[in-house]
């Protein structure tokens, strides 16, 4: 009766219908133009250096070659470190933030989260909120005073530490946690467990989308980090290929123009593999997501 | 029975309890101070200096803040009209965008969804060098680059212009790149939030006479979805300063001709590693932080629900 009037769910819509025709025909060119630059990405590092050049530019390689990885490879720095070296130091650096970043973030959240009762968890939770506003090249002279007196400079920690001070991460494992049954810990306590057990066995399991999103965007921003590489490293072999590649491209845009593209869809790759991979467990963390 | 039990754990563990939060609150609370809060105030300290890295800061009181607010010709002139240009439309404009891509993507279905989701979540984590890269090849200034290779073969120019050192143009491509990977976190936040929507909302209303898509979104959608929006708000506003370093990365100089794409991080940075005046750069860092606290201010005034 009255309701033969709702005509159905429009929301995410488990079927197809002739009316969601025109939102396709809206999203499809602004996705297709939204790719198209990562596209011509693509086809630059496939290209041989005549086609690079070419007049009129193409947009897809004609002949495509492996020549500007192979060159990538065989690349060293101006002090003789090989391009292999930055490349193993970024994946060092990345896999050592995002393993630390998780536990702290984990151990921190579930304190500001569950512990309401201490009055030190909720003013730092609000100064937290308050940091998701943080722009760090706003403080990029402090922070290296910092990394100065704290006597990091040069050292692997000077890569890592300022990494995992990252607010985001612990507002959006708070949010997740805060819905995980009271109830649930309550009766955990309660058989004897303390709170290292409670996160190791209830909180760990409970919060695994939470979990992959932060371990994402840790993995992002570590990724392509030159913050350290530029103000806290000196000597060359420890700096980071994402560094490297920065370096190349302004030093020397036109030599290696096809190799930095190589570089970049190296380094593309990985994440956007990962964020496919995990997608679903971003969405369902994302929803938690809200600033009350 | 049960009651009794938990009093007596609440007694016995309380200390222990507190103990253990402590410990793990303190790796995080450490970095926390060390990276952000400590360099806020080191800012905050700096800037009342005159202070260059190699004597010890020397107090001046507020001259810094006077000197920028008054004489600094640059920054008045060019620097904040550019900020302000590039942040209100980089900004607001990016959530809307944010938004509405958002909606219209939740209106598909899953499979289809995810993969347009994808596309146009993709340019957001190509990271800054593919940024650079790729936007200095397509508005490169000679015929090889792709824009003026595309205008001239329609005829539409006669000869390249040189895209990224016209001060006329450099700004509005800023704004496009920014806003062409504005559709970050903030986008999957208003997604999921649009897709949590309790579904009897939307039945209620329709019962109640709504007619069509338009007031669903009006009356339902948005206001269920404020706590999202207001994250997604505070992500863009960051995002549009945080982005700010582009101009002289796209215009290959710093400061960029006529100081079109200077904004107030590439002011910081001209002061602090060119001429080393860390004082005046911690004062400049300070005005940032205040507008970034002051627009999210306005975005919370505008998402946060009336109780």
């Amino acid at each position: 009766m009255a309701k033969s009037k709702f005509k159905g769910k429009k929301v995410d819509p488990r079927s197809f219908s002739r009316d969601q025709i025109k939102f396709y025909c809206i999203l499809i060119p602004i996705a297709c133009l939204m790719v198209l630059p990562v596209v011509y990405m693509f086809n630059e590092a496939f290209k041989p250096l005549g086609e690079l050049y070419a007049f009129p530019p193409t947009l897809i390689a004609k002949e495509p070659t492996f020549n500007n990885f192979k060159k990538l490879f065989e690349l060293s720095g101006t002090t003789g470190v090989p391009m292999t070296r930055y490349l193993l130091n970024s994946i060092f650096i990345t896999l050592i933030t995002v393993i630390l970043n998780i536990y702290i973030t984990v151990a921190c959240a579930f304190v500001l989260s569950k512990k309401g009762q201490y009055r030190v968890t909720k003013w730092f939770f609000s100064i937290n909120q308050m940091a998701l506003m943080f722009v760090q090249v706003a403080v990029a002279v402090p922070r290296y005073i910092m990394i100065v007196r704290l006597g990091l400079i040069d050292t692997w920690a000077a890569h890592i530490f300022p990494l995992i001070a990252m607010p985001i991460g612990i507002f959006l494992m708070k949010q997740f946690i805060d819905d995980v049954p009271d109830a649930l810990l309550e009766a955990a306590y309660v058989d004897g467990a303390g709170n290292f057990t409670v996160i190791r066995r209830i909180i760990l399991p409970m919060t695994r989308p939470a979990v992959a999103t932060v371990a994402i965007l840790t993995f992002q921003s570590a990724w392509q980090a030159t913050e350290a590489s530029n103000n806290f490293i000196t000597s060359d072999v420890m700096k980071t290929i994402y560094y490297y590649l920065n370096a190349l491209q302004t030093n020397n845009a036109v030599a290696s123009r096809g190799i930095v593209a190589a570089g970049t869809i190296i380094l593309f790759i990985p994440n956007l593999i990962i964020f496919i991979c995990m997608q679903s467990r971003v969405m369902s963390t994302m929803s938690h997501s809200g600033i009350k | 029975m049960k009651a009794l039990t938990k009093k007596r754990y609440r007694r016995v563990n309380r200390r222990e309890d507190y103990l253990t939060s402590m410990l793990l609150l303190l790796p995080y609370l450490l970095l926390f101070s060390l990276f952000i809060a400590i360099p806020v105030l080191i800012a905050i300290g700096l800037s009342f200096t005159y202070f260059d890295v190699i004597k010890t800061p020397e107090l001046v009181g507020v001259s810094n803040y006077i000197a920028l607010l008054t004489q600094d010709e640059i920054f008045l002139k060019y620097i904040i009209p550019n900020t302000f240009k590039y942040a209100l439309i980089v900004g607001p404009g990016g959530c809307i965008l944010s938004f509405v891509l958002a909606w219209l993507v939740t209106q598909i279905q899953a499979v289809p969804r995810t993969i347009l989701t994808l596309c146009l979540y993709m340019p957001s984590m190509v990271g800054s060098l593919m940024i650079q890269v790729v936007w200095k090849t397509i508005f490169s200034g000679d015929q090889r680059g792709l824009l003026n290779a595309f205008l001239l073969s329609r005829g539409w120019i006669d000869s390249p212009v040189s895209w990224l050192l016209s001060p006329e143009y450099l700004l509005t491509i800023m704004i496009l790149v920014a806003l062409w990977q504005a559709m970050g976190i903030g986008f999957l936040a208003m997604i999921a939030g649009i897709l949590n929507v309790n579904e009897e909302l939307y039945e209620a209303a329709y019962v109640d006479g709504m007619k069509n898509r338009f007031q669903e979104v009006v009356y339902i959608t948005i206001p269920s979805m404020k706590p999202q929006m207001m994250f997604s708000a505070v992500m863009a506003i960051v995002n549009a300063f945080n982005t700010g370093w582009i101009g002289p990365a796209l215009a290959g100089s710093n400061p960029t001709p006529d100081y079109s794409g200077n904004l107030i991080l590439n002011h910081i940075e001209d002061y602090a590693f060119s001429r080393y005046e860390m004082g005046y750069a911690a004062a400049i860092s300070v005005v940032l932080l205040l507008m970034i606290a002051f627009f999210s201010k306005v975005a919370g005034k505008l998402f946060t629900e009336k109780d």
